[in-house]
C-alpha cells in the first residue's frame, strides 16, 4: 500500500482483529520452540521442577555435554553428514538427467516415459516387495541402501521440467543446434548456467529430506556404525535409550534422572542445528519450489 | 500434458528420434532406476496372492488366489485400522485444511509488511523439523512429570493425564501436532494465488464501498477457490493413506488400540514380527495402494465433471 489510506471505521476493527489473529498464530508456533531453546540452555533442577518458562534458568551446558558424551551422536551426526551430501548430489544428478529429456517437446516417446515416472507416484509396490527388492540386491545393512532406493524424486522431477520448459525454449536449442550442438553439450553449458536458480531448490529440498530421514535406515539398516543422526535421535527420544555413560557424573538417581530429561532437550538443538543455520538464508529458494511445484505441468 | 506439437509421420519420427539420439542417452539413468526400484516392487506384488517361501523367492512360490485378503478382511484387526485410519484422516482433513487458507487470507490482508515477513518466517520453520525430533518434542511435552502442558495444567489443580498412554487422546495429539507443523507452510500455495489476484479488482470493491472483510468475502476468496478445491481433491485422495512415519513413532503398547492404521499393521505383521508373513504383509498393502489409487482417480474424475478444475 503506497498511498496513506483512510480507514473507515469497520475497517479497523478488522485491522485490529486480523493483526490479532496473526499474533497469536505467531505465538502458538514460536513458544515451543522458544522452551525448546530454553530448557536446553538450563540446569537439570530448572528442567525437572518446572521452573523453566521462557528464558534459561540457571543457566547451564551440562545437557549439550552429556549430548556429546554419547559416542553415537557423533557416529550418527558424520553418517547423516555422508548421507546428506552424497545423496543430494546423486539425487540432483539424476533429476537433471530426467528432467531436461522430458522437457524437450520434440522428443518422441516422450509422454509415455513421462507416464512411465508419473505413474510411480499414484502407485507402488509397498514395504514388503521393496525390502525384498533391497534384500535381493544384496544391499541390506550397506550405505547404499541410504543413497539409491530414494535417487530420485519424480515430483522433483516435474517441478525441474515445468522450470525448463518455461525458460528454456525450443528455439534456442534448434539454434544452437544449427551451430552444431549437441542435446549433451546444450545442457551442460546453456541450461545449467541458466537454471540454477531450480538447482538450488532441488539442493535444499533433497538435503533437507536427507537430513531428517529415518525410514529407511530404519527397515534396512542394522549396524550401529552406519546409523544416521536420526535413528540415534530415536532411540534417546522415543526409546530413551539413554547411554549411561553419558549421565555417570552423580550417583543419586534424581540428579541422573533429570540429566537424562535435560540431554533431550540438547539433542533437539543439536540435531536441528545446521538446518535452522541455513533456514533464514534459503527460505525464499523454499518457497519459490513450492511455487513452482503449484503450477500444473 | 499437451499432445506432441504436431502429428509425424512414421518417417519424420524416426528421423527426428535418430536426430535426438542423446536425449534417450540422457535419460537412460533415470529410467533404469525407475524400472528398478519402482516397477519390479510392483512386480513383487504378486506375492499377495501366492505364499511366500524365501528358498523358493518369489517366482516361484506357489499361487494361492485371494486367501490372504481374505484372512485380512476377516480378521479382527481389520475393522480396527480401517476405522482408525479413516477416522484420523477425517479428523485432519476437517481440522487441519481450513486453517492454512484463513492464516493465508490474513497474511495477506494485513497492511503490516515487516510484520508479515516475521509472521511467515516463523510459521514456516516447524516445518523442517524431523518426524523423529518432533515426535520427541510431542514426548517431552506431554510427559506428565515434566512436561509442560501438564505443569501448567498443574497450576491450575489439575491432575497430570498420561496423553500418549491414553487412547482417547492419541488422534488428538497426532492431528494437533501436525496442525502446529504444517500450517504456516501449508499458505505459501495460497499465497501465491492471492497474489495473482488483479489488484483492480480491490480497487473496484473498495470504490463500491466494499469493506475489507467483504472483499475477503468476495473477492479473495472466490480468487483462490480453484487452489482450494485443488487441494482438497488432493487431500481426499489420500484419506486412505496415512504415512507410516510419524504415527509408527508415536505408538506405543498402551495407545495401540486407537493408533494401528493400515500402514503400521503392514508392518506390525511383517518386518516386526517374530513369524513375519510377507505375503499376508504384502496382500494387506497392495489392498491399501488399490484403494488409494481408485480414491484419486474417482476424486479427480468428480471434479473434472463438477468442471472447476482437475490435476492432470
Amino acid at each position: 500500500m503506497k498511498s496513506k489510506i483512510v480507514l473507515t471505521r469497520s475497517d479497523k476493527t478488522f485491522y485490529f482483529f486480523n493483526d490479532l489473529l496473526l499474533l497469536i498464530a505467531l505465538l502458538i508456533v514460536l513458544y515451543p520452540l522458544i522452551y525448546i531453546f530454553s530448557a536446553s540452555f538450563s540446569d537439570r533442577l530448572s528442567v525437572i521442577s518446572g521452573d523453566v518458562f521462557l528464558w534459561p534458568v540457571h543457566f547451564s551446558l551440562e545437557g549439550y555435554q552429556a549430548v556429546f558424551k554419547d559416542p553415537r551422536v557423533l557416529t550418527g551426526y558424520g553418517n547423516t553428514i555422508f548421507y546428506t551430501i552424497a545423496g543430494t548430489i546423486l539425487n540432483v544428478i539424476l533429476t537433471i538427467l530426467a528432467a531436461y529429456p522430458l522437457s524437450r517437446r520434440t522428443m518422441v516417446g516422450r509422454n509415455i516415459i513421462m507416464y512411465l515416472f508419473a505413474f510411480t507416484m499414484l502407485f507402488n509396490g509397498g514395504l514388503i516387495p521393496n525390502y525384498l527388492l533391497i534384500k535381493d540386491l544384496g544391499m541390506i545393512d550397506t550405505r547404499w541402501a541410504m543413497l539409491l532406493p530414494g535417487a530420485l524424486s519424480v515430483w522433483n522431477v516435474i517441478i525441474a521440467r515445468t522450470f525448463y520448459q518455461s525458460t528454456i525454449s525450443q528455439e534456442l536449442f534448434e539454434a544452437a543446434s544449427i551451430d552444431g550442438c549437441s542435446h549433451l553439450r546444450f545442457m551442460w553449458s546453456v541450461v545449467l548456467p541458466l537454471s540454477k536458480a531450480i538447482t538450488a531448490v532441488m539442493v535444499l529440498f533433497y538435503g533437507v529430506f536427507h537430513w531428517n530421514a529415518y525410514f529407511n535406515a530404519f527397515i534396512y539398516l542394522k549396524s550401529d556404525e552406519l546409523y544416521p543422526l536420526q535413528i540415534v535421535l530415536r532411540d534417546i527420544l522415543i526409546q530413551n535409550q539413554i547411554d549411561p555413560a553419558s549421565i555417570t557424573d552423580t550417583e543419586d538417581m534424581t540428579r541422573k534422572q533429570g540429566l537424562a530429561d535435560l540431554l533431550k532437550y540438547s539433542i533437539i538443538i543439536v540435531a536441528s542445528l545446521p538446518i535452522w543455520l541455513v533456514y533464514p538464508f534459503v527460505q525464499k529458494y523454499f518457497v519459490k519450489g513450492v511455487m513452482i511445484g503449484s503450477i500444473k505441468g | 500434458m499437451k499432445p506432441n506439437t504436431s502429428p509425424l509421420g512414421d518417417g519424420r519420427k524416426l528421423k527426428q528420434m535418430r536426430q535426438d539420439y542423446q536425449l534417450y542417452l540422457i535419460i537412460l539413468f533415470p529410467l533404469a532406476w525407475v524400472i528398478i526400484f519402482q516397477y519390479f516392487p510392483m512386480y513383487g506384488l504378486q506375492l499377495a496372492f501366492k505364499d511366500f517361501r524365501i528358498m523358493d523367492g518369489i517366482w516361484s512360490s506357489p499361487w494361492v488366489g485371494f486367501e490372504h485378503f481374505e484372512k485380512f478382511f476377516n480378521s479382527y484387526q481389520f475393522k480396527r485400522v480401517i476405522t482408525n485410519t479413516l477416522i484420523i484422516s477425517f479428523y485432519d482433513l476437517i481440522a487441519g485444511f481450513p486453517l492454512p487458507i484463513i492464516l493465508a487470507l490474513a497474511l495477506n490482508a494485513t497492511l503490516k509488511t515487516r510484520f508479515k515477513q516475521v509472521v511467515q518466517f516463523v510459521t514456516y520453520m516447524p516445518f523442517f523439523i524431523s518426524t523423529v525430533v518432533m515426535v520427541g518434542m510431542i514426548l517431552q511435552f506431554l510427559n506428565p512429570r515434566i512436561g509442560i502442558i501438564n505443569m501448567g495444567m498443574g497450576l491450575f489443580g489439575a491432575d497430570p493425564i498420561n496423553f500418549m498412554g491414553e487412547p482417547e487422546w492419541f488422534k488428538s495429539v497426532y492431528v494437533w501436532s501436525g496442525i502446529w507443523q504444517t500450517t504456516g507452510w501449508g499458505t505459501i500455495i495460497y499465497l501465491a494465488a492471492l497474489s495473482a489476484i488483479s489488484p483492480e479488482i480491490h480497487e473496484a470493491a473498495t470504490i463500491d464501498g466494499a469493506t475489507r472483510l467483504q472483499r475477503i468475502r468476495h473477492v479473495d476468496l472466490p480468487g483462490i477457490m480453484p487452489t482450494i478445491v485443488t487441494l482438497l481433491i488432493l487431500n481426499a485422495g489420500s484419506i486412505m493413506g496415512i504415512g507410516f512415519e510419524k504415527i509408527f513413532l508415536m505408538q506405543n503398547p498402551l495407545n495401540l488400540s486407537s493408533s494401528e492404521v493400515i500402514s503400521t499393521y503392514v508392518y506390525t505383521v511383517s518386518l516386526a514380527s517374530s513369524a513375519p508373513d510377507y505375503s499376508y504383509a504384502t496382500a494387506i498393502g497392495f489392498f491399501n495402494s488399490m484403494v488409494n489409487f481408485i480414491l484419486i482417480m474417482l476424486v479427480n474424475q468428480f471434479a473434472k465433471k463438477a468442471g472447476e478444475t482437475s490435476l492432470w
